[in-house]
């Protein structure tokens, strides 16, 4: 009792820090930025937690992970219950605790917070799932056999957690995913710096020893279709996460110069292809000296920092709100600050200028002040008259956002879809449109973030379930 | 992975492989395309759908070697497995009963476009086929082109076999000669596709070409494929692969296409030297 007491009156006011690869080292190479707590530090970030009975930063976790509950376990050491206890709402601790936008999620609403840093609750939710990662993951109970069978499709965080919530259900669960490796965006998207493919790679193990099936290579919409997969194909439901997959263009001069790259596909070229590995790996990538990266997201984040390691001298974010307005993870932006990375604020390109090759050699910029605060809260940018300026650069990496691939709505009858080309589905329950159609994560929302997409995942395996029990066998 | 079930040398540099993909075979049509990639580190390159076998479900594609990967194709044999195959890709060629076509197939294009001649013919269409090569070593499947077409033209540019001159020259006189062709199907390499649709646009024909642009994922959604249509952006993966040729711009298509030219250039060099796949996929050494 009194010790508790002494933690609390002496708390820190700073978070532990996590260990990290020094920044003039790891901007040239592509293993994890961030090392991750070690059993002291840990224990130590868990007892600043004031185990706050209305625990706000519950409220702020998309899926209500039971913060205070797991973070008591690791400081009593009881690291397989944390787990657990993570577990029971989290079903990709180790990727949430890398890739969450903690300090706009619990750590925002944490009480030290008010005060202090708030406590490191991603850092020690990402300790609990390393460990166990290191030590084997706890055998998983599987329901008896229902007999009945569902197919997932895509296998990003969505169409991995809902796989895994109707495996362990006891359903027969196939997965079908358009690439050759299952992970969607945490496989082709977000850097191996960030999040190792090894992390990735053991939840999809996971899966497959739930007894869940991934057929890599097909496209749905192509290789099959929602329609057929629940007649001929004899599934009983269908679960779509196809995420948002296709890039938007900035819609100016010169977007088809040699040079001029989206974030996907200079990101899938890295990750997915292994670029960086050329010629080992055959897929080639061209860097320049000098890449300018359009737009202020994780993914512009992502980019810059990978053209770094690729070999750029500068690497810029050229983005037209201020600092302030960055929507990328705090973490990747003061690594990105770290490594080298510069930024043009209030700033957007007109026109990509290139040279008589076609090659890209510059951009013509206009500056931006901020005005009255938009439909999103955040002020609006104005272009300032006469303020064009020329931009010195010979790569650019388009990281506006993605919106959703037309590939599956297109080719399923009976969907309803926004006016953006989303799929309609109900946020309670991520039913859709077409009975026994489920769908959740980007493809629904937009582009948004893996912990909504695994919330959205578990949620619609729950009604799954149900649709399942309700319309009984034959 | 999916087993190479046949394999033939139609000429020096130009190989088929009948591989088994039973389901991309249930869904084939003419004009689609599948993408490949031999082992762990390999690049996903693209092929078009050559013939295709529903019952055997096998598809048959036919290629180039043209650099690092399409070599190291030509290197597998016969109940070799090539790790990933994943199609049918892109949309179709329309096909209807136009009246009378014409087919044009250059180089290794000949292959691609056999199957839409073959399906115009089926729908009704009278399909004159046009095919030709650098020489008459290159030329391959004049046969089965004749099967395809209810009549069939050959030329070489060196005239060592058939007629001298290029298909350009042929498909002239073809205009000329036949009067009023509602539709031309032009699939070659580029400079080709592009002198045919400087021809046809002379005489209002409309002309269907098949875009070879880079790509990577096939989908839609890494936007590497894109192309200048009519002033408009668009995917070839998805999109495409045909569009109507007048209004393609051929030289972006072009500048597009040489992007990785070192590249390319240095991998091949590596795998000419014998620096070959030292992977821990498992798959041949
Ligand atoms: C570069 C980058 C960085 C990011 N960083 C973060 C971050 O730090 N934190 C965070 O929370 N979020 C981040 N995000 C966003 C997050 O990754 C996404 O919100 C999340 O992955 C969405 O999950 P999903 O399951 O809906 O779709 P996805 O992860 O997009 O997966 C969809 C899968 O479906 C497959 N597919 C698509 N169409 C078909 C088809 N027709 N047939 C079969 N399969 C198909 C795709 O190939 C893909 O594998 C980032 C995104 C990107 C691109
Ligand atoms: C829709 C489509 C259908 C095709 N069908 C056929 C076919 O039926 N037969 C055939 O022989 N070839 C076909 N090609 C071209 C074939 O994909 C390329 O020849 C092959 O990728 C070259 O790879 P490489 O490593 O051997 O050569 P590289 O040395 O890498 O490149 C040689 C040339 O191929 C092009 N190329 C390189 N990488 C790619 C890539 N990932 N995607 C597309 N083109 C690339 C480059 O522009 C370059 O000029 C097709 C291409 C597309 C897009
Ligand atoms: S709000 Fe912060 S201090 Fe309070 S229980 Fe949650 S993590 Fe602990
Ligand atoms: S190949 Fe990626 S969008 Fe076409």
């Amino acid at each position: 009792m009194t010790e508790a007491k002494i933690t609390k009156k002496t708390i820190m006011p700073k978070k532990n820090p996590m260990e990290a690869q020094e920044p003039g080292i790891r901007s040239r190479n592509f293993k994890e930025v961030a090392l991750g707590y070690s059993e002291e530090a840990v224990v130590a970030e868990a007892n600043r937690c004031l185990q706050c009975k209305k625990a706000p930063c519950r409220q702020g976790c998309p899926v209500e992970v039971d913060i205070p509950a797991f973070i008591k376990l690791v400081a009593e050491r009881d690291f397989t219950g944390a787990i657990k206890k993570i577990k029971e709402k989290n079903s990709l601790p180790a990727i949430c605790g890398r890739v969450c936008p903690q300090e706009s999620q619990c750590e925002k609403y944490c009480t030290l917070g008010k005060k202090y840093e708030p406590v490191a609750i991603g850092r020690i939710e990402r300790y609990c799932a390393d460990r166990e990662l290191a030590t084997g993951v706890l055998r998983q109970e599987t329901a008896p056999s229902s007999g009945r069978r569902v197919a997932v499709i895509g296998s990003g965080p969505a169409g991995l957690t809902c796989a895994a919530d109707l495996a362990k259900l006891g359903h027969k669960v196939t997965v079908f995913e358009a690439l050759h490796v299952p992970g969607g965006v945490l496989m082709y998207g977000i850097p191996e710096f960030r999040l190792p493919k090894q992390v990735v790679q053991t939840e999809i193990n996971n899966l497959k020893n739930l007894g869940v099936e991934i057929l890599v290579n097909n496209v749905v919409g192509k290789s099959t279709t929602v329609d057929e997969l629940m007649s001929a194909g004899g599934y009983d439901a269908v679960f779509i996460g196809t995420g948002a997959g296709l890039p938007y263009f900035m819609r100016i001069q010169g977007e088809s110069a040699c040079g001029v790259y989206t974030a996907n596909e200079f990101l899938t070229r890295t990750n997915l292809m292994k670029a960086y590995l050329f010629p080992d790996c055959d897929t080639p990538i061209r860097i320049g000296k000098k890449v300018a990266v359009l737009g202020g997201g994780n993914v512009a984040m992502d980019s810059a920092r990978t053209a770094l390691r690729l070999g750029a001298e500068e690497s810029w974010i050229v983005y037209r709100r201020s600092r302030n307005e960055l929507p990328a993870r705090q973490e990747e932006i003061e690594h990105a600050e770290e490594e080298g990375v510069k930024f043009a604020f209030l700033t957007s390109p007109t026109k990509i200028l290139h040279n008589e090759d076609y090659w890209v050699k510059a951009m013509e910029c206009l500056r931006y002040e901020l005005g009255e605060p938009d439909a999103s809260g955040r002020r609006r940018p104005v272009p300032v008259p006469g303020s064009e300026f020329i931009m010195d650069v010979d790569t650019v990496v388009i990281a506006i956002g993605q919106g959703p691939n037309p590939l599956v709505p297109r080719t399923t009858s009976g969907l309803e879809l926004t006016k953006k080309g989303n799929i309609f589905a109900d946020p309670d329950t991520g039913a859709t449109s077409k009975p026994g159609v489920y769908a959740g994560g980007d493809i629904v929302t937009g582009a948004a973030t893996v912990i909504l997409a695994m919330g959205a995942g578990r949620t619609a395996a729950k009604s799954i379930h149900a649709y399942l029990n309700e319309n009984g066998g034959d | 992975m999916y087993r190479i079930l046949n394999k033939e040398t139609l000429a020096p540099t130009i190989k088929l492989f009948e591989i088994e993909a039973p389901v991309v075979a249930k869904k084939a049509a003419a004009g689609q395309f599948i993408i490949l990639r031999i082992h762990d580190e390999g690049e996903r390159i693209p092929l078009t759908i050559a013939d295709f076998d529903r019952k055997k479900g096998t598809i048959t594609c036919v290629f180039q070697e043209v650099g690092k990967t399409t070599k190291q194709l030509g290197t597998l044999n016969q109940g070799d497995l090539i790790k990933d195959f994943v199609g049918p890709l892109g949309l179709p060629t329309h096909i209807k009963n136009y009246g009378w076509v014409i087919c044009v197939g250059g180089g290794v294009g000949v292959a691609p476009v056999h199957p839409i001649a073959r399906a115009l013919k089926q729908a009704g269409n009278e399909v004159i086929g046009i095919i030709g090569a650098r020489s008459g070593e290159l030329l391959f499947w004049e046969d089965k082109m004749r099967d395809a077409c209810s009549e069939l033209r050959v030329t070489t540019d060196d005239g060592s076999y058939a007629r001298k001159g290029f298909v350009t020259d042929v498909l002239r006189e073809v205009i000329e000669e036949k009067k009023d062709p509602v539709l031309c199907v032009a699939i070659g390499p580029l400079p080709m596709m592009r002198a045919v649709c400087n021809l046809t646009r002379e005489y209002n024909l409309k002309t269907i070409v098949s875009l070879n642009s880079i790509m990577v994922d096939g989908t839609g959604m890494c936007g590497c494929c894109r192309v200048t249509v009519d002033g408009e952006t668009k995917f070839a993966c998805v999109d495409g692969p045909e569009f109507d040729g007048h209004l393609v711009d051929f030289d972006e298509m072009a500048r597009r296409s040489a992007i990785y030219k070192s590249q390319e250039k240095q991998s091949l060099e590596q795998f000419n030297a014998g620096v070959t796949h030292k992977c821990s996929c498992g798959g041949e050494q």
